[in-house]
């Protein structure tokens, strides 16, 4: 791993430096893995030799043009239907040799792509297992642990530990999604009926943002999840505060809202482990607070943003499937208060 | 020349139908909670028509009939189990669209939920719509196709004849 | 004994009076009934090609609302169903309506001017087919305007598009829509098929067709073998949604990758439909504007066949990301990165074409040097995403959308610009502005550049296909306000060729037979040649007869009172026979309408079914009434 550093930096410094001022370093071209890493080499491999089959047509195209352009001037136009043989062979040779060319140049490409592929997807051992349900327009994730109450189930934000391999499994609940993280691996599709692993190996720590890559309906457009890679210490303490339930409510107004979250519409769809409310068709909203978007990406977690959300889901994100929340004033102010302290 | 004239009045009558169809109503006016009502209380003209003749609002109906889990007691295609069926012609306090929304929002004695407090009027709307598919009353073009059932699992092997592939229990 | 001068005197008595009795019997229907009944394939043609650039306007106004509302993050412009109707219908309309029938109408008006022919083979099913492309348009426009566009892609993927997430009738009218053009493409394919390998001028044996002529067959035999895979996924669906069945339906047997293998195993060979028609615009050009024959003339015919057959076997490369083993993904890779060298040998040849020719730099040419540029980069693209890694990072991203709009209007809609202003002076009579054409190439290359470029960066930072809005911090805005802007560049050159076309015929320069001076049989002909083509059947020698020394000889003693055609054989074009062609007929509008009254009342009640059944026979009953042999084929049908 360690003898590749150097040969990665150096590649990385050379597609960067190519690319003069313009601010490459984004998505598929900023990896933070060695899977993304080992895309991101292809990538600029291909790119060059594209980059040399391209001028190098245009070249032949250019001085195709200035020869027969002063053909034309020097000869006049009449047409040429039976050339010299002898050229006409040099020319056929010609084509012959720009078409071998290519296919060195082809198969070499595919051997490059093939075993790349091997290489990505010669599945390490994990020894961490995740699951990812898509659902319309949102992330289920669970942990699972080794009894059943150390399950964890959160919404739109994955945990992973830097440097450690992380089996993902992933189901879709309704139609087919598509996970893309570009700057940890390539994407792949969460079919219903079918079950597929990824193992996201993750190297920097960091903040990374994944999106549903297949058209999946009205909201497609807003399903993003947040990745937060974090050093493996910081990850266990954050699996350990997510497996505690809820904390029950301290101030009177979080109690009044607590209340009206499980026997109001909230606990119809959405499940707070620790309460009442336990209902799973909605993300999960345990710790809820502790989130740094909410809609999946729609809006940054906001008390402000909270109160527009909820009195009117659909103005943020239409076609959401979470009705508006037509409360008192007071009682929303309860409610928000109640959400603010599922951290 | 005539008949021009009748293609396109033939013509008009479906777009305006198609329009009512396929609008997707995604800011409901009817948002408000529906709140349980006196038995005797009629509510208040509701636009029984804007959800019956909306495919997107019985298809929502379709969706909150999963979610809130009314197949666990009438079972996916309103065939009943411990609640009664919603396919036939019984009904034990009203079939019309209106019996139903207050059947849905006060609840039932013997185990129907009141769901007043907990959904909007507008989604209780939507799910009479759908409820009244299983029965045939809604239109044609309206009506909800057959549910995608999502097993979430290992799909069976078609060969693996240790475990055979339960059969599947769909409308 | 008659003198040479008096000779001469009688062929042109003769001639005249020939054409004469030709025009007579070719003659135009007239009135509104005529026009319906007309079978006349120049006509009809023309129809085709005037609907499929309405299409390509509309399918344009789709896109550029698109990109309005994607010029700025979180844009208020439009909501995600508006949106979504759009891309629909914006793919919908490019690939079915425009793409394909503009690339079959081309065939269809010149391949029979190419070959000596006066029409194509079967006269009546060209019509049935121009009508039913023309209802399947009406009946996509018709729902957009009623709320019902189809809004689910146009690869409409399960179980998205199935009844459960997509209510309503918009996916069930996008299944009818591909009904109809199916259907219509697999006539007008077959009508091509016949046509060139049965009624080619004596002489015109395969190795002396025109490239554009052997474009135009393997295309249509890949029609032939494409689209009924289409048409049976599109049953499958109609028939998930409407009939309750379990095609896709993972949960009771189905599988939702089975719409993807069906539709993609028609939609890659679907690309290539486009595309090949367009390469055999190209060497038309090419050939004429370097003043000689082209290079490899069967190197150039093989890659056509070559690019036809593996083009059949690249279909799961749409489907790398959906988890197929390993093994089956490599071979799919192996094959689209080695159908790249067919389409490079073409490049190629075209490249020593012009370097050992006299080149004359014409707006065509102009259109055929963007096609080089653009589409190369394109194919190049094209290889990076036939490696599976590559794919899944830009797969479905704007990577993908700049890929395929860089191969379908760098490697088609170019060349056939190209084509339109090599050949409109032969199907309206007059000349296009030299200046106003160079003017638009330099505003659609340097506009669909500023449009696309931009959208392989915006894929590889992140940005997915499909989404109706972005967020302010994602990073997306500049390079889709450089998009957006583009549009307009792009849209302005496309306007100047509309400006160029209208004042062509209004007052441009009248156009001879021969403008370009090209090598080809249907520049012997008048421009706007007449409808019945030639006066005499012409017999061929060579490759280029009219730059051989002209037509080396004619068909004499065909019957000037039917609506003859000479039969040859199929690989040496021998004369076999005769063959009169029927002429015109309202059949052809009559069955369309009731297959199109039958696949839509088929979106609301399997009553269709057996009232189709009854039209239809009906209609089949009074198209095949048989006529009397010999008969003088001069009065309408009824």
């Amino acid at each position: 791993m360690r003898r590749h550093a150097a040969a990665r930096f150096a590649v990385l410094a050379t597609g960067a430096g190519a690319c003069g001022a313009c601010d490459y370093r984004r998505g598929a071209l900023d990896p933070a893995s060695p899977d993304a890493m080992l895309i991101q080499i292809l990538w600029w491999v291909f790119f060059w030799t594209a980059a040399f089959v391209f001028t190098g047509v245009l070249v032949a195209l250019a001085v195709a043009l200035y020869r027969g352009r002063g053909r034309a001037t020097a000869q006049g136009s009449s047409p040429d239907v039976h050339p010299d043989a002898a050229l006409e062979r040099r020319t056929e040779r010609a084509v012959l040799a720009a078409t071998a060319l290519s296919v060195v140049i082809l198969v070499s490409l595919l051997l490059a792509s093939v075993f790349g592929g091997r290489t990505l997807f010669r599945s390490p051992h994990a020894p961490l297992h995740a699951k990812l349900v898509a659902h319309q327009w949102w992330w289920e994730i669970q942990y699972h642990g080794k009894t059943a109450s150390d399950l964890v189930t959160t919404a739109n934000e994955l945990h992973l530990p830097a440097g450690v391999p992380v089996d993902v499994e992933l189901a879709s609940a309704d139609v087919i999604h598509s996970l893309w993280i570009p700057n940890l691996h390539g994407k792949r599709d969460l079919i219903p009926g079918h079950l597929s692993h990824l193992v996201l190996r993750p190297a920097r720590p960091g903040s990374y943002e994944g999106r549903c890559a297949e058209f999946c309906g009205l909201q497609h457009a807003k399903m993003d999840l947040r990745v937060i890679v974090e050093p493996p210490a910081q990850f266990s303490a954050w699996l350990t505060a997510a497996r505690r339930p809820a904390p029950p409510p301290a101030t009177a107004s979080a109690q009044r809202g607590a209340e009206i979250f499980a026997r109001g519409p909230c606990g119809m769809c959405h499940g707070v482990v620790g309460s009442k409310a336990s209902a799973s068709a909605g993300p999960d909203l345990t710790h809820f607070a502790s989130r740094a978007w909410l809609g999946a990406g729609a809006l940054p977690n906001s008390a402000l943003n909270l109160r527009a959300w909820l009195e009117d889901p659909q103005a943020v994100k239409p076609g959401v499937q979470m009705p508006p929340t037509r409360l008192p004033a007071g009682e929303l102010d309860d409610l928000l208060a109640y959400l603010g302290t599922l951290r | 020349m005539r008949f021009t004239g009748f293609a396109a009045g033939v013509m008009l009558l479906l777009a305006g139908a198609s329009c009512r169809r396929e609008e997707r109503r995604f800011s409901e006016p009817a948002a408000r909670l529906a709140r349980p009502v006196h038995a005797a209380q009629q509510p208040s003209g509701a636009p029984v028509a804007a959800f019956v003749d909306n495919a997107w609002s019985v298809s929502e109906g379709q969706r909150l009939y999963g979610w809130f889990n009314c197949a666990g007691c009438h079972s996916l295609a309103g065939g009943g189990g411990m609640g009664p069926p919603l396919r036939d012609a019984e009904w034990l306090y009203g079939g019309t669209p209106e019996a139903i929304h207050r059947s849905i929002v006060e609840g039932r004695p013997n185990g129907m939920p009141a769901f007043g407090t907990r959904v909007p009027d507008y989604q209780v709307w939507q799910l009479v719509a759908y409820v009244l598919s299983f029965s045939g009353r809604l239109r044609l073009d309206v009506a909800p196709g057959r549910p995608e059932s999502i097993a979430l699992g290992e799909p069976a092997s078609l060969t693996d004849r240790k475990n055979p592939r339960p059969p599947a229990v769909h409308p | 004994m008659t003198t040479a001068s008096e000779r001469t005197q009688n062929d042109a008595r003769e001639d005249a009076r020939l054409r004469d009795e030709l025009a007579f019997t070719w003659q135009l229907a007239r009135g509104l009934r005529g026009w319906f009944s007309e079978t006349n394939s120049q006509v009809i043609a023309r129809r085709m090609l005037v609907t499929a650039f309405v299409f390509f306007a509309l399918g344009g106004v789709e896109a550029l609302l698109m990109r309005l509302q994607l010029m700025q993050p979180a844009n208020h412009l439009m909501g995600p169903d508006r949106y979504d109707q759009l891309f629909t219908t914006h793919g919908t309309t490019m690939m079915f309506l425009f793409a394909v029938p503009v690339m079959q109408a081309a065939g269809i008006y010149l391949v029979p001017l190419m070959i000596g022919t006066r029409s194509v083979a079967f006269p009546r099913l060209n019509a049935y087919a121009y009508y039913t492309y023309l209802f399947g348009g009406l009946l996509l426009y018709v729902s957009l305007f009623t709320n019902t566009g189809p809004d689910t892609g146009w690869f409409s993927y399960t179980p998205l598009s199935n009844s459960q997430f997509a209510p309503g009738k918009r996916v069930d009218v996008w299944s009818q829509v591909v009904t109809f053009t199916e259907l219509s493409a697999l006539a007008t394919a077959t009508n091509l098929i016949v046509t060139i390998l049965k009624l080619r001028a004596p002489g015109m044996a395969l190795s002396r067709m025109p490239l554009f002529v052997w474009a135009e067959l393997v295309t249509s035999f890949m029609v032939v073998f494409a689209m009924p895979a289409v048409m049976l996924a599109s049953m499958y669906l109609a028939m998930d949604r409407l009939v309750g069945t379990h095609f896709f339906n993972s949960a009771a047997g189905g599988d939702p990758l089975l719409w993807q293998h069906l539709f993609w195993f028609f939609g890659h060979p679907e690309v290539y439909i486009i595309f090949l028609p367009a390469l055999g615009m190209v060497s038309s050009i090419v050939v004429t504007f370097s003043r000689r024959a082209i290079v490899g003339y069967l190197p150039m015919v093989l890659s056509l066949v070559t690019t036809a057959f593996m083009g059949f076997g690249l279909w799961v490369h749409h489907m790398f990301a959906t988890g197929l083993p390993q093994i089956g993904q490599s071979f799919f890779t192996a094959a689209s990165m080695m159908i790249a060298i067919p389409s490079g040998v073409q490049i190629f040849c075209w490249i020593a074409t012009l370097w050992r020719g006299k080149i004359e730099l014409r707006t065509p040419l102009l259109y055929v040097l963007g096609f080089v540029a653009i589409f190369v980069l394109g194919g190049l693209s094209g290889v990076m995403v036939a490696s599976v890694p590559l794919d899944l990072q830009v797969h479905d991203t704007y990577f993908v959308v700049a890929h395929l709009h860089y191969v379908l209007i760098g490697g088609a809609v170019f060349p056939l610009l190209g084509g339109v202003h090599y050949w409109f002076p032969k199907l309206g009579g007059r000349l296009l502005d030299e200046r106003l054409g160079r003017v638009s190439f330099a505003l659609a290359f340097v506009g669909f550049n500023l449009v696309f470029f931009p959208m392989h960066l915006l894929g590889l930072h992140g940005m997915p296909r499909r989404v109706y809005t972005y967020r302010a911090d994602a990073g997306f805005g500049t390079l889709n306000l450089v998009a957006t802007l583009g549009v307009f560049v792009l849209g302005a050159g496309l306007l100047v060729i509309l400006v160029n076309v209208l004042r062509s015929l209004a007052r441009g320069p009248v156009a001879s037979n021969d403008p370009w001076r090209s090598a080809t049989l249907e520049w012997s002909l008048s421009s706007p040649p007449p409808a019945y083509g030639y006066v005499h059947l012409p017999c061929v020698t060579g490759r280029y007869p009219l730059w051989e020394g002209g037509i080396a000889g004619v068909v004499r003693d065909m019957d000037p009172r039917q609506r003859q055609v000479l039969v040859t054989s199929a690989l040496d074009a021998a004369p076999d026979h005769v063959y009169p062609l029927p002429g015109p007929s309202l059949w052809p509008f009559l069955a369309a309408l009731a297959s199109g009254v039958t696949i839509v009342i088929l979106l609301f009640t399997p009553w269709a079914v057996p009232i189709g059944t009854v039209l239809g026979t009906i209609c089949l009953c009074g198209w095949f009434w048989p006529r009397a042999p010999h008969e003088p084929l001069l009065a309408e049908q009824p």
